[in-house]
């Protein structure tokens, strides 16, 4: 197996061209895991963390643009004030030790249900910039997951930076697991509020074959919100509106039963974590008025 | 590659003599906090594990396993394998020069597979080769050609008269039939009720691992971890077929235990490679391997009906406990006989009919883990008692104490409890325990996540959290029972080095690590009067030592070094005696003979230096606690046990009763330890045995459908964090006990006896459900989940439902 270390980006985009079938490796928490257990034999690693440009972030266009090579360690301490939902689900990955290899970039590329990141990127909205030597392109996250640990990227191309508006409201986060640390998702729930577009963005994991939106739910809560003049007025959430948003988040879900839980506790508790984040983050809403 | 980096990553090389030991720099004898000596070493990471073994030239061995869980072998073609570059050999049953099977009470395990396959993961081939990863090649090329059978895949199933037979002998492997009193007993209150315990896994930190290396005369050196030597090399003798002489076993690094380490897993194995290639072999399973290569603790279902007085008198017990054993016999013989003799609880019971099970079925093979059958039984009779208080309108530790054993107590074995039985001592230290404060008072704002059900998943801020608190109390045996011949052996040598006197003491005791290194160490200084001393590495150049199980150790061991340095001491002080003329009461201390007549102050007769000069004084003594004997097989009466050790829990819990999570928020544990010969390693068997009950009673479960394990690794077979275990809040009692030395009782297992009994008991008082069945999952607590168990009608009216069985 061939270590490809290429030390600037446009090396690393020759080397995914020349090598389509090498394994880019970031952080290397799947990475590594995969090999462990024999489920992968790649015939080379494409190492990126000699790619100065992927563990940088800075604000361009009124966007943060994250590169896919900051680890969730970063995120957390350097971005919690921009992207509060991304940097609560990052608080929940693993250990510190895989918080501090691990990557958004990372999370996508093995674009697995379960990924912490998904249903926060999911509720803010964000995009996803891929290249490759042929060029670049930049799709909707929901754009970028089309199944069960698989992802848009053509063979060629690599991940190169997650654009995400800074938050202009609440965000949460909440994700369910039987121990109370290091747990891989049973489901996951992630809410932004966008005050200034009177919308709910949402965002759902581990509860169908890919991360994915509850539409129908967010655009229910959102005008449910305008109708009764409450994003202006930050009055009291109605208990009844938060329950309706629960389940309508249900609705949306599709999940499996598996070794972690049950499809019918997975919808139950998806409920009820959409409830809940919807209620924290209108108080959250309410206070900073 | 992952090969290559660890052949680079080598801490251990064996050789064929006995490495030198190190003089410890520890001190600290007897009742002190000794340190460990391989303290610094585990905590930088540092220490050598038996997966650190490395020897100039050797292979790698790799096991071919069975995907199926029953199916018979029709052909294995190895022709493919056999082609691949750097392939040492394959080897088959027909390889195999000695007795074909093993295991330690009943040989039925194949060491390697040929005609029926009983369980997914079962030995079929192995494969030597250059370097693991051609290893792992080679193995998936040998052809196995399989006739798939439908698996047998529950326990009650197998006893079914229609059953497939597993194994010539019937699937019925052992039953166990105490009748104790009245059998048609009659009580004001009855109570019933059906529980379940699933597999847990011992999951020690080290996977199994070991190196081989033959000597070129025929026979072979084996660097192990393993929980008893002398049992593993009768085996290797039987299968090897080799003089005993000819194999020499070495302890390597035990990375945790916990019963898993008590069979046979890599042993036979390596040497079978390292004897046919004439090259040493290394074996180290992969943690996917090692969820397959060891046993599991039983899954059990507990029938059970309580009969009681009005005023909360016990009546009556009766149960009907079904082990699954799995494919093989393993201790399953042991585990059934410990659940039955611990089936009623440290209470006074007149009158029970206990009927204990344990059968074949092709799930994994289940055999020792900490608690050994009493862990079962614990749950199942203090859900019981929780549940009689409540019909009774009584307070449950109120209950307990009403009924609780003491000395003298007559079990329904018709053993009589002899010494302390510290069972009401127990609870009542537990309830004065304070409680931790409730949370509830703070603001939304001050709680941290990390104090609530869900942690920093943040899935609550207080939205649903109910508190519980329950108790349990439990006991269990020390040592072997049911007329075993349990002996320990100890060597114990005083020399003069360099002007200096030093003890060396050689056991074959495994240092799983609950600290019998140090404890061999604390004995000698204190019993010689010496400060440096040495134990050498374990091995059978010396008696055995038997189990690092039935927490015994310290007792047994510990028993085995106090009588050798006694007969080592008499001898140093009969030359005192004859050399120097010295009369009066001779004592050692300091290192030197001193005068200690009552009334004067010791006066110091010789130096051991001087007294011994070039002398050496060594001892072998074999100790043995006092005979047991087995149950009769109608009555089940008999004095099985040696001696009892008790311990008890409270558990308080927050449980998000919405989503079905938990935090428990402390964990209160009092337990009779006897004496504490060393608080802190008795402090560190306390917690680590309270947090692996916890993990049974919320998370860890082998889980398996049809036969197959689907949760083989750490990602899904879950064990506590330090957000699921909270402080222990410990009150260690020391009674003291007649019949061991020092006044020992083993610590290690009681405290995980009790501990998942509470945890349940906890989840019950906050959410009002009946939670019949542990690991409890967030399915139990939110209702979503009914097991087979919670269908069972509750009614406390009902008449007796277990008949006793006659067969
Ligand atoms: C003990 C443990 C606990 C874990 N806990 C969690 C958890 O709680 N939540 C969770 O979501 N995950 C968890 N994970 C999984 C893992 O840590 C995350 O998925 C992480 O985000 C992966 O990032 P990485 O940088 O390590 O990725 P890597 O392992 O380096 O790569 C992952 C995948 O992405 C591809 N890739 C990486 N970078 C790029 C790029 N720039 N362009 C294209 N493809 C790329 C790789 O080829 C690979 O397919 C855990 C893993 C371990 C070992």
């Amino acid at each position: 197996m061939d270590f490809l270390r290429p030390d600037s980006w446009a090396d690393a985009l020759a080397a995914k061209a020349e090598h389509p079938d090498g394994v880019p490796i970031a952080g290397g928490t799947d990475v590594m895991v995969e090999l462990n257990f024999d489920r992968r034999r790649p015939s080379s690693l494409i190492d990126l963390t000699r790619v100065r440009d992927l563990s940088e972030w800075y604000e361009q266009d009124g966007l943060v643009r994250l590169g896919a090579g900051v680890t969730y360690a970063r995120l957390i301490t350097e971005l919690g004030d921009q992207l509060p939902g991304l940097a609560m689900a990052s608080r929940t990955v693993g250990s510190p030790q895989i918080r501090n290899r691990g990557t958004v970039g990372g999370n996508l590329g093995t674009a697995s249900p379960a990924g912490d990141s998904h249903p926060a990127l999911l509720a803010a909205g964000a995009e996803v910039e891929v290249e490759s030597v042929r060029g670049s392109r930049r799709m909707p996250v929901t754009d970028f997951y089309l199944g069960v640990k698989r992802n848009a990227l053509q063979p060629d191309e690599l991940i190169r930076a997650i654009w995400i508006a800074p938050a202009t409201g609440p965000q949460q986060f909440s994700k369910i697991g039987t121990r109370n640390a290091m747990v891989i998702a049973v489901c996951a729930f992630g809410l932004a509020l966008h005050p200034g577009r009177k919308a709910v963005g949402t965002g759902i994991g581990s509860a169908a074959p890919t991360p994915r939106v509850a539409a129908e739910a967010g655009a229910f809560a959102g005008s449910a919100l305008d109708e009764a003049g409450l994003w202006e007025s930050r009055g009291e959430l109605p208990p009844s509106l938060a329950r309706e948003f629960g389940q309508r988040v249900r609705a949306a879900a599709a999940p499996i039963d598996d070794v972690r839980g049950s499809a019918a506790y997975r919808l139950h508790s998806l409920s009820v974590i959409a409830r809940r984040c919807l209620v924290w983050a209108w108080n959250d809403y309410r206070k900073a008025a | 590659m992952r090969g290559d980096r660890s052949l680079r990553a080598t801490s251990s090389r064996p050789t064929r003599q006995r490495p030198a030991a190190p003089v410890t720099p520890v001190t600290g004898g007897l009742g002190e906090s000794a340190r460990r000596p391989d303290a610094t070493l585990k905590v930088k990471g540092e220490f050598a594990y038996s997966s650190d073994l490395w020897a100039e030239g050797m292979l790698w061995g790799t096991t071919v396993r069975s995907p199926h869980p029953r199916a018979k072998i029709r052909s294995i073609d190895v022709s493919e394998a056999l082609m691949v570059a750097g392939l040492a050999t394959v080897l088959t049953a027909d390889d195999v020069p000695g007795r074909k099977t093993f295991g330690m009470e009943v040989p039925d395990q194949p060491v390697l597979a040929w005609g029926d396959i009983r369980y997914q993961g079962e030995a079929v081939a192995l494969v030597a080769a250059d370097h693991p990863e051609t290893a792992r090649r080679a193995a998936a090329l040998v052809r196995v050609d399989y006739e798939v059978l439908d698996p047998v895949v529950d326990a009650e199933a197998a006893m079914a008269p229609d059953a497939p037979a597993l194994h010539p002998s019937g699937n019925v492997l052992k039953h166990v039939k105490v009748r104790h009193g009245d059998q048609q007993p009659t009580a004001d209150v009855v109570v019933t009720g059906e529980y379940e315990v699933g597999m847990q896994d011992q999951a020690p930190l080290g996977p199994e691992s070991g190196l081989a290396i033959p000597d070129g005369e025929g026979g072979i050196d084996l660097y192990v971890a393993t929980q008893w030597l002398h049992v593993d090399h009768d085996q290797l003798v039987a299968s090897l077929d080799l003089r005993p002489a000819q194999i020499r076993m070495t302890m390597a690094g035990i990375g945790g235990a916990f019963g898993a380490r008590e069979d046979i897993s890599i042993q036979i194995h390596a040497c079978l490679l390292a004897l046919r290639t004439g090259r040493p072999v290394k074996m180290s399973y992969s943690r996917q391997e090692s969820f397959v290569g060891h046993v599991h603790r039983h899954p059990a279902r507990l029938q059970y009906e309580h009969g009681a007085t009005r005023d909360g008198r016990l009546v009556c017990v009766k149960t009907r406990i079904v082990f699954d054993g799995g494919a093989y016999a393993s201790s399953s013989n042991a585990v059934c006989l410990n659940a039955a003799t611990f089936a009623c609880g440290p209470y006074e019971v007149p009158n029970a009919t206990i009927d204990c099970y344990v059968t074949y079925t092709n799930n994994p093979p289940c055999g020792a883990m900490r608690g050994f059958g009493a862990v079962q039984a614990c749950f199942g009779y203090e859900s019981q008692m929780d549940k009689l208080a409540a019909a009774l309108g009584m307070d449950p530790v109120e209950l307990r104490l009403a009924n609780a054993m003491r000395e003298g107590t007559s079990l329904p074995t018709g053993q009589r409890v002899e010494g302390p039985a510290p069972v009401a001592e127990i609870l009542r230290s537990l309830r004065a325990m304070p409680l931790p404060p409730n949370a509830d008072g703070a603001g939304e704002a001050e709680r941290d996540l990390r104090e609530l059900p869900g942690g920093v998943s943040n899935t609550t801020h207080g939205e649903g959290v109910r508190r519980g608190v329950g108790y349990a109390v439990g006991y269990k045996n020390i040592a072997f029972s049911a007329g075993f011949d349990d002996y320990a052996t100890a060597r114990v040598r005083l020399s003069v080095v360099a002007g200096e006197p030093i003890a060396e003491v050689h056991s074959a005791a495994a240092e799983v690590g609950q600290g019998v290194v140090t404890l061999q160490l604390q004995i000698v200084r204190t019993e010689l009067g010496v400060q440096r001393a040495v134990v050498l590495p374990a091995d059978t150049q010396v008696g055995s030592a038997g189990s690092s199980s039935a927490s015994r150790q310290t007792w047994m061991t510990g028993g085995a070094v106090k009588a050798a340095c006694e007969a080592v001491r008499e001898r140093v002080l009969a030359l005192a005696a004859s050399k120097l003329g010295a009369t009066g009461r001779l004592v050692l201390a300091d290192g030197a003979v001193l005068v200690a007549d009552a009334g004067a102050a010791p006066t110091r007769v010789s130096t051991l230096a001087d007294l011994l000069g070039a002398e050496v004084v060594e001892e072998t003594v074999e100790y043995r606690h006092a005979p047991t004997e087995d149950l009769d097989p109608e009555t089940g009466q008999g004095n099985a046990h040696v001696g009892f050790a008790f311990a008890g829990h409270r558990a308080v819990v927050d449980v998000d009763t919405e989503l079905g999570l938990v935090k428990v928020v402390e964990m209160a544990t009092a337990q009779d330890v006897g004496r504490a010969l060393n608080p802190q390693a008795v402090e560190g068997q306390l917690q680590g045995g309270t947090a692996q009950g916890l993990g049974l009673a919320l998370m860890e479960e082998i889980q398996i459908s049809g036969g197959k394990v689907r949760n083989p690794s750490f990602t899904d077979y879950l064990i506590p964090t330090i957000l699921d275990m909270p402080p222990v809040r410990m009150d260690i009692l020391e009674l003291g006990n007649p019949v061991s030395p020092y006044g020992v009782k083993g610590v290690g297992e009681p405290p995980t006896i009790s501990s998942p009994a509470a945890v349940a008991a906890a989840l019950r008082a906050a959410t009002g459900r009946a939670l019949r069945r542990i690991p409890v999952r967030p399915e139990h607590i939110t209702g979503l989940l009914e097991t087979r168990t919670d269908a069972v009608p509750d009614d406390p009216t009902k008449p007796a439902r277990i008949s006793a069985e006659t067969q």
